[in-house]
């Protein structure tokens, strides 16, 4: 049987309590009658052979490029670079998409007899991975090749010997990157777009560039000029990335870009509950929500994160695509879009998410204040095509513990800005100006990215950021069930229930007011007209 | 001990942190009640949410795919060859003849047989050599033997049945049957649709034809002489007795070249039809006479006069009869 498309579903009486996430957990609430619920669509099939599929497509390339084995050859400079711990989420069960698709491009170097081939991974201004996370994303039979001989790196943005300068765009906007990946005779990008927002000239623009250029598209201009970041063709923050990649091609550094899509089948059996539309649980369905939440109940917090951190997703391959950036970038938005859209009638006044335990930049860590902001006004606000699904003025509430709690090894610099910058201001056109500065040159915050396991002084920034355009929009964030102090530290307001959730949005919509709420996972874009 | 000698101060329960207790109890006992409530009942269905409806597994919609997996032929072997054959040497001892009509048969063929008794199929799976025995399914009413989930888990695993539907035409059961017999199934089939009401032989309809056909397979007509009277349609209580099976000659569709013009499903259904005929005339007299008969268009039709129904009684061979056994008056008293 086909999969299902999402769907709308418009709460009566009879409507079972809806599941959401709450961080390390679950809740169920009764939405008020005439909630929407916007459900997902159901997991496309898989690919059956993953492997033929991969390497179809790297002899079948699209956009006018030749096969990737006619593009190796003996004495050639290769260079493999491939998208960092940040996707997919939750992590995938071994062999990961990666391993798969770099195992077949090193096939094929090999019998194209190449020998200086260096992988690196593409982190941007994200943390470096661990040993064993780069082992889990690569397999080990790739790992133990090139690790013992440094020929697997990580994209170090602050070495100033491993980045080189492009040259400017026509909007004047610096365009450096890796310099092994520029001076590469072919470069091999390796992706998995999860949302829209990945791959494309993105995935080296950014994902190999230094701060000095991922300043000019990760700010609050182009964020709040971004309707959504998640749709391409209104996103300024694509625009920059793809003025760039025309750059870096035109300086003649040759990519031959690999994108996948997952099929988003996001959660093991165990787990089934939640991507079932809840008047179709079944007894196991209900025995294992309500099980797991006594359970997560009675769990020290750091022990159930730990248990939610160890979660292999049975995500599986949709799509493969490879050749020139642009055409294989078009082909995968098709593929993400037939797979994730669902059209949505008309904005509500108030938008209500449950956000889960995880977000691209806690992997193996605890979710922040910031990054729980982040999630739900940065990527579940702006997973939308047309208009967000709430009216300009309307309400956000989110649930979510929101813990004052920082990983000090991952986000040195968040502290800072949680306890420095956000007291005093939560404008982020004022934050950019007074303090990006500081904290993005901190040498304290460069040692810890280029040495530990650190992200980058500006991250807490950009994440910041990546809500300006909710900010800009909403009249009122709530969240439910948070740290009090943490909410409001961040200029949100605090609810302990739902219901007084909807109380305090009356005072800033109305009475009566519309509601949506998006039910989660897995993720997918509401087209809303 | 307190000082005092009295009883622990620790021990005695003011009544305010008494009920306090009870409260809690309560209180979690409720919870529990509810959350337990909620895994055990079915949850409630959005009003704007139309309802799938529910697959049913009975009827021609059975899904009788698990019943030829491994495990479930090699229970059917054991039941067939444990069960079903001991029995029917038990109470319908068969005479085989024709057998070796089956040697030169390679691959699957369509097995059409006359039907006037629920012993029929048993008596079919038993005579026929294992080779098909063990790799036949069986066409069986969709209607009497699929009506109830269990009857259709009983019958297709103990004779390998497969749901075909009587009262009216029905795609998925002839393409099921078709998928099998390319998967190298062969098929036992009553064309005449049911167990005979009166003795007398029903019309042939054309889905043996067609199947072979469709699938360029042969269609080897079988006649039962002589179980009718075992167990009859109606009465379930058995009569021991002989029974013969006659397997004739593996009938193909004939080709264009052959007989002028493609042979039909229809002609090809009568053609089978007379072919089972032969072999009934053949059990009421012998082979020659009834090969005789056949050639001159003379084989006596088993689906007898056109009559009424106390003359085709009346006219039916006894072997073909069901009567009651009359029961003995154990007294008589006519006063």
């Amino acid at each position: 049987m086909s999969p299902r498309p999402g769907f709308v579903l418009e709460v009566d009486r009879s409507t079972p309590p809806t599941m959401l996430w709450h961080g390390d957990g679950f809740r169920q609430e009764r939405f008020p009658v005439g909630t929407r619920v916007v459900y997902p669509p159901e997991p496309v099939p898989a690919l059956a052979d993953p492997d033929a599929a991969i390497r179809h497509a790297l002899e079948h390339p699209v956009g006018g490029s030749p096969p990737l084995s006619a593009l190796l050859r003996p004495g050639m400079k290769l260079t493999i670079a491939f998208d960092d711990v940040s996707l997919p989420l939750p992590p995938m069960r071994a062999p990961d998409t990666r391993e798969r698709v770099i195992g077949a491009v090193l096939d094929a170097a090999a019998a194209g007899g190449v020998d200086d081939v260096v992988l690196i991974a593409a982190l941007a201004l994200h943390r470096r991975m661990t040993d064993d996370e780069l082992r889990h994303a690569l397999g080990s039979r790739i790992f133990d090749a090139f690790a013992p001989h440094g020929l697997l790196r990580q994209h170090d943005a602050e070495d100033p010997d491993a980045m080189v300068h492009l040259g400017l765009t026509d909007q004047g906007e610096d365009v450096e990157i890796s310099r092994r990946a520029a001076e590469s005779d072919l470069l091999v990008y390796v992706n998995i777009t999860l949302v829209p927002m990945d791959g494309g000239h993105k995935s080296v623009a950014t994902g190999l560039a230094s701060y000095r250029s991922i300043r000019h598209h990760h700010n609050v201009r182009a964020m709040q000029h971004s309707r959504s970041f998640m749709d391409r063709h209104h996103s300024e923050l694509h625009s920059s990335n793809w003025r760039m990649g025309r750059l870096i091609a035109d300086a003649g550094v040759r990519i031959f870009q690999i994108e996948t899509t997952l099929n988003l089948d996001t959660f093991p059996s165990s787990f089934s509950f939640l991507q079932r539309r809840e008047w179709e649980w079944t007894l196991r369905d209900r025995a294992g929500f309500h099980g797991t939440r006594a359970a997560l109940e009675r769990t020290p917090p750091a022990l159930a994160r730990q248990i939610f951190h160890s979660i292999r997703s049975p995500h599986a391959l949709a799509s493969v695509q490879a050749g020139e950036v642009e055409a294989v970038h078009d082909l995968t938005l098709a593929n993400l879009y037939r797979q994730q859209l669902v059209q949505v009638e008309g904005q509500s006044d108030v938008l209500t998410m449950g956000l889960p335990y995880l977000g691209p930049y806690n992997v193996n860590s605890v979710m922040n204040p910031i990054l729980v902001s982040c999630l739900g006004l940065g990527y579940f606000f702006n997973m939308y095509r047309g208009k967000p699904l709430v009216r300009e003025g309307g309400v956000l509430i989110i649930s979510h513990p929101t813990p004052w709690a920082f990983d000090p090894v991952q986000h040195p610099s968040y502290i800072d800005f949680f306890e420095q910058v956000l007291a005093e201001t939560t404008d982020p056109l004022e934050i950019e100006a007074k303090y990006e500065e500081s904290f993005a040159t901190d040498p304290w915050y460069i040692h810890l990215y280029r040495t530990s396991h650190a992200y980058h002084g500006v991250h807490p920034f950009y994440m910041w950021y990546w809500g300006a355009h909710a900010l800009q929009h909403l009249g009122q964030v709530i969240i439910v069930g948070g740290d009090r102090a943490a909410v409001r530290r961040m200029g949100f307001k605090p609810a302990s229930t739902f219901a007084d959730a909807f109380e305090m949005a009356e005072d800033v919509v109305g009475r009566d007011p519309t509601i949506t709420h998006i039910h989660n996972p897995p993720v997918f874009m509401s087209e809303v007209t | 001990m307190s000082p005092a000698g009295g009883a622990p101060a620790s021990t005695k329960l003011s009544p305010l942190a008494a009920r306090r207790l009870v409260e809690r109890a309560r209180s979690r006992a409720g919870g529990a009640t509810r959350t337990l409530s909620a895994v055990v009942r079915a949850p409630t269905w959005p009003g704007s949410v139309e309802r799938p409806v529910p697959r049913r597994n009975v009827g021609a919609d059975y899904d009788t795919a698990w019943s030829r997996t491994p495990a479930a032929r090699a229970a059917r072997a054991v039941l067939v060859e444990g069960v079903t054959r001991p029995f029917v040497r038990a109470v319908a001892p068969p005479t085989i003849l024709g057998a070796d009509q089956l040697d030169a048969l390679e691959g699957p063929a369509i097995f059409a047989a006359n039907h006037s008794s629920h012993l029929d199929t048993a008596i079919v799976l038993s005579a026929l050599p294992a080779r098909f025995r063990r790799k036949s399914v069986v066409a069986a009413a969709a209607d009497y033997f699929f009506d109830r989930r269990w009857k259709g888990d009983l019958w297709s695993l103990w004779l390998g049945t497969i749901p075909v539907e009587r009262a009216r035409i029905s795609r998925r059961g002839a393409d099921l049957a078709a998928k099998l017999i390319d998967d190298g199934w062969s098929l036992v089939i009553y064309p005449e649709g049911g167990r005979s009401q009166d003795g007398w032989g029903q019309e042939f309809h054309g889905g043996a034809a067609y199947l072979a056909k469709r699938c360029s397979v042969p269609v080897v007509p079988v006649h039962l002489h002589g179980v009718r009277p075992i167990l009859p349609k109606g009465r379930n209580r058995l009569r021991p007795g002989r029974v013969e099976v006659r397997i004739g000659t593996p009938l193909w569709p004939l080709a264009a070249a052959a007989s002028g013009r493609e042979e039909d499903a229809r002609r090809f259904a009568a053609r089978i039809e007379a072919s089972v005929a032969a072999l009934a005339d053949e059990a009421e007299t012998d082979w020659w006479s009834a090969r005789r008969r056949a050639a001159a268009g003379l084989t006596p039709d088993p689906r007898g006069p056109d009559v009424a129904p106390w003359r085709r009684a009346w006219e039916l061979p006894d072997s073909r009869r069901a009567e009651r056994p009359q029961k003995p008056i154990s007294s008589w008293k006519p006063w």
